[in-house]
């Protein structure tokens, strides 16, 4: 796990990724977050994954809420355009976007408080549309920038700094993200890169809202003993689902596993992403089943980690939309200004009723 | 069959003997949400309009699906006022619950046409009353009992034509229009209205002193509402992203936008569209679409009412501090909750003008006619996008839902305003790209979209906190800089939004209005002049901010009438203060019941005030 935002310091020359960018191609600004933040390794996590995936800076749009987790996109892929929004409404933005040009993939940033409070209402409504968003929650079960308040990810029994206990029940964006019909959803760690990052490539290639639910205990305010987003407690209690692997596109499949050991889940891309059963095997593909094993887990106060739910082949918002192959955004003037015949005819109409039709009230 | 007409026989009656009141007259029609009078109503509007009778339609209707009273007001002027009425000349009673009240409100010399089965009090002799066994004329055309009870609002389409003389070929193509491609439909409702007529030539030989004539004043106008007139204005305007949570009075412009978007911008080859319509999870959702879309290139709006403004008010806010262009449309109604929300206001204007928290003011358009709604649904575009934030069209219930003739609007002359923003091509010309830079001195700084190649043109958009290189700071300098540029960029905007129009001048008494106030302001000028001697200069305000006009004519009046349909004077505040050494002169004529500004309403206080005598005002019943 790693303090600060790495820095890519090659010795001489630096290695270069597929599209021959370097690592620190993909750094963003200076991280201004607490030393020791799960935040910074997430954000680590990404810079990792993208430069490793090779994403073209160009066509990547970051997106955030309000919150510790929200300032983070500054501090990767200095290269994209990038938009703090207002609290909890990152979403909207998002499907703004991705609608007016659904050629540029969205990494949106948000918190527990962003996400499961405030930002509820939208959260659920952009899984709904299943919009393409690789969303990550960067979930420590409290409100740091406002110093230490629950948030609605905090489980029962959890204790503030100051010693207040929550008796309220927690909201698990996993299951409700299972619930809406998300095409991807999984949990990890801030401090668990080698599971976070394919996961972080898996779903930089789906096509559709892809939810990562990653417990990023802070330091400041919930590294505490009754806090159960802590590193000691979940370090303690992290229990992987399966050993993740992931195999872009454009690599070939070299591994070789063991016939019933191994599940294996195809992005629309042609990458794969290979599950390792460890203790017991899971399918992913399996609602039902996802359900239940949160469920059961919160009772046996595990931290269920790994690919929860996928079913990549989930219609995205945009095909819902059939658009045009050009993005909105950039059409030009004589395909959306109907030429003056159309006009005319709409006049027409409207000289001699033909063809309107009443209109009603309402409330 | 043709229609049988009436030979006329001077002096038979009383009534007759009168030279009857021609293409000056307003209709009511009194019935029930749902009951289907919309087509009748339609009809009898449309019929009128052909005959080349200026007219106008309102619906004045409950928030409700079906069940509560409603009515539906024809005014036919031959000179062209197409402003409420408030008087009822005829009226038509098809609710036997509002029934009382309806008869009370009609004018001495008016006439009532009644549903005989509904009871009403007496009625004193000065009205005519025209009973129509209106059920048993349903019984020999239909015996379903649900489509006599629909069309039987034919009937007294049948009748009232008869009575006025309203053209049968009228009728029949108004109908024709409407009904043309049910033919079932059709002749089941021309049934019903040659069943009413039939009735009225028969029964009612008392001629009422209204008479409907060909004239010839609508020759090429269309009928449109306000809001199918910005839908089209947006169509035009080249909309590529819509958002909407449906809300009335405001629905209607989107689902007209809808209508037009799917007929004219499928790809006819594939079906694919070049437009998004996303019905989003509340407004707040909405306008952050927008504005999602708005930052990355695309011409997007949203349209609401004043509950919808409050919603969007943060997301507005930080539109303006990050600069971002964003078309929101307001069709103004009264009140939150459970209020009227079908009723009329032009109560939103400050909270729709300096939406949301920090200093903020945005440019505010005003349509008030269709052809406005039409021009500015465009216009709005090039505005949001020529100065990177959002912009206002504030409409109204009366404007956007009720029905206005217009003439048929130009196909636009002007390209699409972009604005300020670098391609990639652009930005290698250049040594350095800083997003909130004021490069020529008009407040508006140049932006890139992303997807932009050269990393120079990329930048992090936030809120308030930032330099001119939309790098984080909260330096005092930084902020205060941004905002005297925004400041700049709305001194700029006054050289961009429409000129109000003046009309007049030399006189000490001046009018200011705006949005659907005109057409009453329009009227009782000319009958305060013809009926109390009074003349007025008239501005008509089509946007905020001010220009150097409206300080002009303000400066050049010693009293200035400010109409509006609000309590509270808001556009009489904000011209107080942009111009407070005129303050004194400025006298708010305030009209905010929830029904249509009147010409009467607008006379009153502005006879009042000039000394005059002031025309009787005629007491409205608390209803309507």
């Amino acid at each position: 796990m790693s303090d600060a935002t790495p820095k890519a310091t090659g010795p001489v020359a630096p290695a270069r990724n597929r599209i021959g960018l370097t690592r620190a191609d993909y750094d963003g600004a200076k991280s201004t977050l607490c030393p020791g933040c799960g935040h910074n390794a997430i954000t680590a996590a990404i810079i990792q994954a993208a430069y490793e995936t090779g994403l073209k800076p160009s066509e990547v749009a970051k997106l955030s809420g309000i919150g510790c987790s929200s300032k983070t996109p500054a501090y990767f892929l200095g290269e994209s355009h990038g938009f703090n929004a207002v609290h909890g409404r990152m979403p909207s933005i998002a499907t703004g976007v991705r609608v007016a040009n659904h050629k540029l993939m969205l990494i949106g940033v948000s918190g527990d408080g962003d996400t499961a409070s405030i930002g509820l209402g939208q959260f659920c409504h952009l899984v709904r549309r299943n919009v393409p968003v690789v969303y990550i929650i960067e979930n420590n079960g409290v409100y740091g920038l406002t110093k230490g308040q629950f948030s609605a990810t905090a489980d029962v029994g959890s204790t503030t700094k100051g010693g207040s206990i929550n008796d309220l029940m927690p909201i698990d964006c996993c299951a409700l993200a299972i619930e809406l019909g998300c095409g991807f959803v999984a949990r990890s760690f801030s401090g668990d890169q080698k599971q976070l990052r394919p996961l972080l490539k898996a779903a930089f290639a789906h096509r559709g809202t892809a939810v990562l639910d990653v417990i990023s205990p802070c330091v400041t305010f919930a590294d505490h003993e009754g806090s159960s987003k802590s590193y000691a407690y979940v370090k303690e209690h992290d229990a992987p689902l399966h050993d993740i692997e992931y195999v872009p596109y454009y690599e070939d499949i070299t591994v070789d596993y063991e016939p019933g050991t191994t599940r294996e889940v195809e992005m629309p891309d042609g990458s794969h992403l290979f599950l390792k059963k460890l203790a017991e095997d899971y399918d992913p593909t399996s609602r039902e089943r996802a359900l239940s094993v949160l469920h059961a887990s919160r009772a046996e106060q595990k931290l269920l980690t790994g690919l929860l739910y996928a079913q990549p082949s989930l219609k995205p918002f945009e095909d819902e939309l059939n658009l045009v192959d050009e993005a909105l955004a950039t059409l030009p003037q004589e395909t959306v200004r109907p030429p003056k015949s159309v006009l005319e005819a709409v006049m027409e109409q409207l000289k001699t009723g033909k063809g309107m039709t009443a209109g009603a009230g309402g409330g | 069959m043709p229609w049988r007409r009436r030979e006329t026989v001077p002096g038979l009656h009383l009534k007759d003997s009168v030279e009857p009141i021609t293409n000056d007259f307003s209709i009511t029609v009194a019935t029930v949400n749902g009951s289907g009078s919309q087509t009748a109503n339609v009809v009898l509007l449309r019929a009128l309009f052909q005959m080349g009778i200026p007219v106008s339609g309102k619906n004045l209707f409950p928030s409700n699906i079906a069940g509560l009273p409603t009515w539906f007001t024809i005014r036919l002027n031959k000179d062209g006022y197409i402003a409420r009425r408030a008087e009822t000349d005829i009226l038509v009673v098809m609710n036997p619950e509002t029934a009382a009240e309806d008869v009370a409100s009609v004018q001495p010399g008016g006439i009532i046409v009644l549903n005989e089965t509904i009871k009403v009090p007496p009625i004193p002799d000065d009205r005519t009353v025209y009973r129509v066994p209106v059920a048993k004329l349903m019984e020999p055309i239909t015996t379903d009992v649900k489509l006599r009870r629909l069309v039987g609002n034919m009937i007294y389409v049948g009748v009232l034509a008869e009575l006025l003389g309203v053209a049968e070929d009228e009728i029949e193509k108004a109908l024709d229009a409407q009904l043309g491609r049910k033919p079932k439909a059709l002749a089941l409702n021309h049934a019903a209205v040659r069943a009413g007529w039939e009735h009225a030539h028969a029964n009612f030989t008392q001629r009422p002193p209204f008479r409907a004539a060909r004239m010839n004043a609508t020759q090429g106008k269309i009928l449109i509402d306000g809001n199918a007139a910005g839908a089209l204005g947006a169509l035009f305007g080249g909309v590529t992203v819509v958002t909407w949570y449906p809300i009335t009075p405001s629905t209607s412009l989107v689902e007209s936008l809808i209508g037009y978007l799917e007929r004219f911008r499928r790809d006819p080859a594939t079906g694919k569209a070049t437009f998004a319509v996303v019905q989003a999870e509340d407004e707040i959702a909405a306008i952050g679409m927008v504005l999602g879309a708005g930052w990355a290139g695309a011409r997007s709006m949203t349209s609401t009412s004043g509950p919808g403004i409050s919603l969007m008010s943060e997301f507005t806010g930080y539109g303006y501090y990050a600069e971002i262009p964003a078309v929101i449309w307001d069709i103004q109604r009264v009140g939150p909750s459970t209020g009227l929300p079908t009723r009329t206001s032009q109560a939103d204007l400050l909270s729709a003008h300096l939406s949301s928290h920090g200093d903020t003011k945005h440019p505010v358009l005003l349509p008030s006619s269709a052809r406005d709604c039409y021009e500015f649904g465009t216009q709005a575009f090039d505005l949001a996008e020529q100065l990177q934030t959002p912009v206002f069209v504030l409409s109204d219930l009366d404007l956007g839902m009720n029905t206005w003739m217009s003439d048929p609007f130009p196909y636009p002359s002007e390209p699409m305003q972009r604005g300020k923003v670098l391609t990639d091509r652009e930005l290698a010309t250049l040594p350095k790209f800083e997003r909130y830079r004021d490069i020529d001195g008009d407040g508006v700084p140049f932006r890139t979209l992303p997807g932009t190649t050269d990393p120079k043109g990329v930048y992090f958009t936030r809120g308030s906190g930032h330099n001119e290189a939309a790098q984080y700071s909260e330096k005092p300098e930084d902020y205060r800089g941004g905002m005297d540029r925004l400041a700049k960029k709305y001194e700029t905007a006054r050289g961009l939004v429409p000129a109000p129009v003046i009309d007049g001048q030399g006189h000490s008494a001046g009018i200011i209005a705006y949005g659907s106030s005109h057409w009453a302001v329009v009227e009782a000028r000319d009958r305060l002049r013809e009926e109390s001697g009074v003349e007025t200069d008239y501005l008509l305000l089509k946007a905020l901010p001010f220009t150097d006009q409206v300080r002009d004519f303000v400066a050049r009046h010693e009293r200035v009438y400010v109409v509006e349909q609000n309590r509270d004077a808001q556009m009489a505040s904000l011209l107080k203060i942009e111009y407070p050494e005129h303050a004194a002169r400025l006298r708010p004529v305030l009209h905010y019941d929830g029904l249509p500004l009147d010409a009467r309403s607008v006379m009153g206080p502005i006879a009042a005030g000039e000394g005059a005598k002031a025309t009787a005002r005629v007491p409205e019943v608390a209803r309507r």
